[in-house]
């Protein structure tokens, strides 16, 4: 089926292009990076993770968004999402790829990677991070190929897939958790040490998962002449509003812990993110712009996807209200939760964190080799679908 | 309807099981992290030494703060020594910069006990800060390749060269104790020693209690360095006959943070 990505328009081959450049400027900066150490990016001792990690898991996030496709059409019958469900494992896949990139970039000696599997230690949550992302990341490249394939010959796929469908599910609820786990078990973090990042980070994943899928397939209709139905994309919408409600409920309950408990401790990051936090005088409050960013987006979306005028009448509306619910979120775990996090020091200091053109180059690069992979992925599975039809 | 309560009981007894398994999972993962010891059947009078890992050594050290704050150069003597002994570099940009230990203020290194009205000398002088040598040390629990571990007689320690600069033991340290290599530091150490490797860039590093020395019968080198004002007292936590532990017996002493249930081996005389 591959030899489908090697045919297509000159938009097909200059976008590729296009991606293609910010993937070669990336692999420049990232051999900078390999030559010299991480001291090229702008963390320090004391902000020890920054956007790389952040990007990471965020597209977590995007990656279990896809079972929001998988588990109605499997479990409830729910037939519209049919074709749509093939963007939503690929989609997946060119997350879980993403995340990968992320994680070698950040690793402060890449070529001991594989120390994770040589000394395997169950008591730590990266390890099971792995064991989840490689496992989901096999299953959908399964899942998705068979049935491609079944329906390519336009045959039922094997039965045993369906064990690996079904399978698939839990392993999209257990990537994100244990990714959160990462976070919320380590003490002496007070923003991230709370039962509710699990819950957020899938509600969040939720909504802005689908919601790239959405805007992907409102592209795909003008592009590709793909059209997913309008029965598919409005529940997809009735998921991301719930879902991206259901985050905003629990960004308040954090608000209210911290708040009305009045434990420093449990307010410092919040003020940090929302207002900037006072320290010796000082004031400190880089990420503020990006948390308000959030909120105004997040309050654009939910308004144009709520009101059935914009919802309905106009693909264009739609478009942006999606775009602006995964902007808002990528805002919101993508830039605040990670680095908020880090804020203040253990030893109460407040250092800031900055990225540099280096690590934002690479950043923006393995973003590129993310779409890059989507590109040839949408393309093969439209190019089956066209088939079909012919 | 007979069916299904039969098949009711049968989830509810397969979820149950699950579940007692699933806990004895989840002690055995926390637990895990450290290495399991024959009990030394010793008794102990306070539920943190009950809580702590048994075993024939513990090593842990006493901070004298009052002493610091009489004679300042104690500090700068202790910080020279260690750094000096373990090639730790010194980088003239702070954004790269790596510490194993460092005098700072009490607020920050007890910023749990946030006092308004401070007495002017813990307001003003500075104390030493290192790793904490945790009984139960998140750092350890954190690492995804065993590359910090604990030794048996306590200290945590690092394998530099298995290290993979996942940096989650940085995250998960609630003592800012580790440090990270952001670039290759022997340009920036002053003097090689050679009884000890310098490390390369990527990996994580802190305090190791001079481990290479305590196991060959020496004392760390930042005791070494203060010298008889006893203002470091280093010894093991298990021997009730101890120099440290007649001194945790006389003197009135706290540890940073104790409500994480760390079990720092380091204690203060504030």
């Amino acid at each position: 089926m591959f030899e489908k990505a090697l045919k297509g328009n000159n938009y097909y081959w200059m976008w590729l292009a296009f991606l293609g450049f910010f993937i070669v400027v990336a692999a420049c900066c990232y051999l900078r990076q390999y030559f010299y150490g991480l001291g090229l990016t702008g963390m320090t001792r004391d902000v020890s993770w920054g956007i790389y990690i952040s990007q990471f898991t965020f597209l977590v996030g995007v990656a279990a968004g896809g079972v929001m496709l998988v588990l109605p059409y499997y479990i409830h019958n729910f037939k519209a999402f049919g074709r749509i469900t093939i963007l939503g494992e690929f989609l997946a896949i060119a997350s879980l790829l993403m995340c990968m990139m992320f994680i070698m970039a950040d690793l402060g000696q890449p070529l001991r990677g594989l120390n994770v599997l040589f000394h395997p230690t169950p008591h730590s949550m990266l390890f099971w991070d792995m064991c989840v992302l490689w496992g989901y990341l096999l299953l959908n490249v399964l899942c998705g190929w068979v049935i491609l394939t079944a329906e390519r010959k336009q045959t039922h796929p094997p039965k045993w897939i369906y064990f690996f469908v079904y399978l698939s599910i839990p392993f999209a609820f257990s990537i994100h958790t244990v990714t959160a786990m990462l976070y919320c078990g380590l003490p002496g973090r007070h923003f991230w040490l709370s039962a509710i990042i699990a819950p957020r980070f899938l509600a969040s994943a939720f909504a802005a998962g689908p919601a790239l899928i959405v805007v992907m397939a409102l592209i795909l209709k003008r592009v590709a002449n793909f059209d997913a139905g309008k029965e598919a994309i409005d529940k997809i919408v009735t998921i991301i509003t719930y879902a991206a409600i259901a985050n905003m409920f629990f960004v308040c309950l954090e608000f209210f812990v911290g708040f009305y408990s009045d434990i420093p401790g449990h307010k410092h990051t919040l003020q940090y993110l929302f207002f900037g936090l006072e320290h010796h005088g000082h004031i400190y409050n880089n990420l503020v712009p990006f948390m308000w960013g959030f909120l105004l987006l997040f309050l654009v979306g939910i308004f144009l996807l709520a009101c059935p005028r914009t919802r309905k009448q106009s693909d264009l509306w739609l478009g942006i209200g999606c775009a602006s619910i995964f902007l808002a979120f990528w805002l919101d775990k993508g830039i605040g939760f990670v680095l908020g996090g880090f804020v203040p020091t253990p030893t109460e200091e407040i250092v800031e964190y900055y990225p540099t053109f280096n690590e934002i180059f690479i950043t923006i690069g393995v973003w590129a080799a993310g779409f890059f992979i989507l590109t040839i992925l949408y393309k093969i599975a439209i190019g089956v679908e066209h088939e079909i039809e012919a | 309807m007979d069916t299904n309560r039969r098949n009711f009981l049968k989830v509810a007894g397969l979820t149950t099981l699950a579940g007692l398994g699933g806990t004895a999972v989840v002690d055995r993962l926390v637990t895990g992290a450290g290495v399991a010891q024959a009990s030394a059947g010793e008794s102990h009078d306070t539920e943190q030494a009950a809580l702590a890992k048994p075993g024939a050594t513990r090593y842990g050290m006493v901070i004298d703060i009052k002493k610091f704050h009489q004679d300042p150069s104690l500090g700068e003597k202790a910080v020279h020594a260690c750094h000096q002994t373990h090639n730790v570099p010194h980088f003239p940009d702070k954004r790269d910069e790596i510490k194993w230990i460092w005098m700072t203020n009490f607020e920050n290194a007890f910023p749990e006990q946030a006092n308004l009205y401070q007495n002017e000398e813990s307001a003003t002088k500075k104390l030493p800060l290192m790793c904490n040598h945790c009984d139960n040390p998140p750092c350890v629990r954190a690492c995804p390749t065993k590359a910090t571990f604990r030794y048996d007689d306590g200290i945590v320690g690092m394998d530099y060269h298995r290290c993979i600069g996942c940096r989650f033991c940085m995250a998960a340290c609630p003592y800012g104790s580790r440090s990270f290599n952001w670039r290759d530091p022997r340009p920036f150490i002053e003097h090689i020693n050679h009884d000890y490797p310098t490390r390369t860039r990527g990996v994580v590093e802190k305090c190791n209690f001079c481990v290479e020395l305590v196991q060959a019968g020496k004392l760390p080198v930042c005791v070494e360095a203060v010298g008889d004002s006893k203002a470091l007292v280093f010894g093991n936590l298990n021997d009730p006959n101890s120099e440290i532990r007649k001194i945790l017996k006389e003197k009135h002493t706290i540890q940073r943070n104790p409500s994480l249930g760390t079990l720092p081996s380091v204690f203060y005389i504030v």
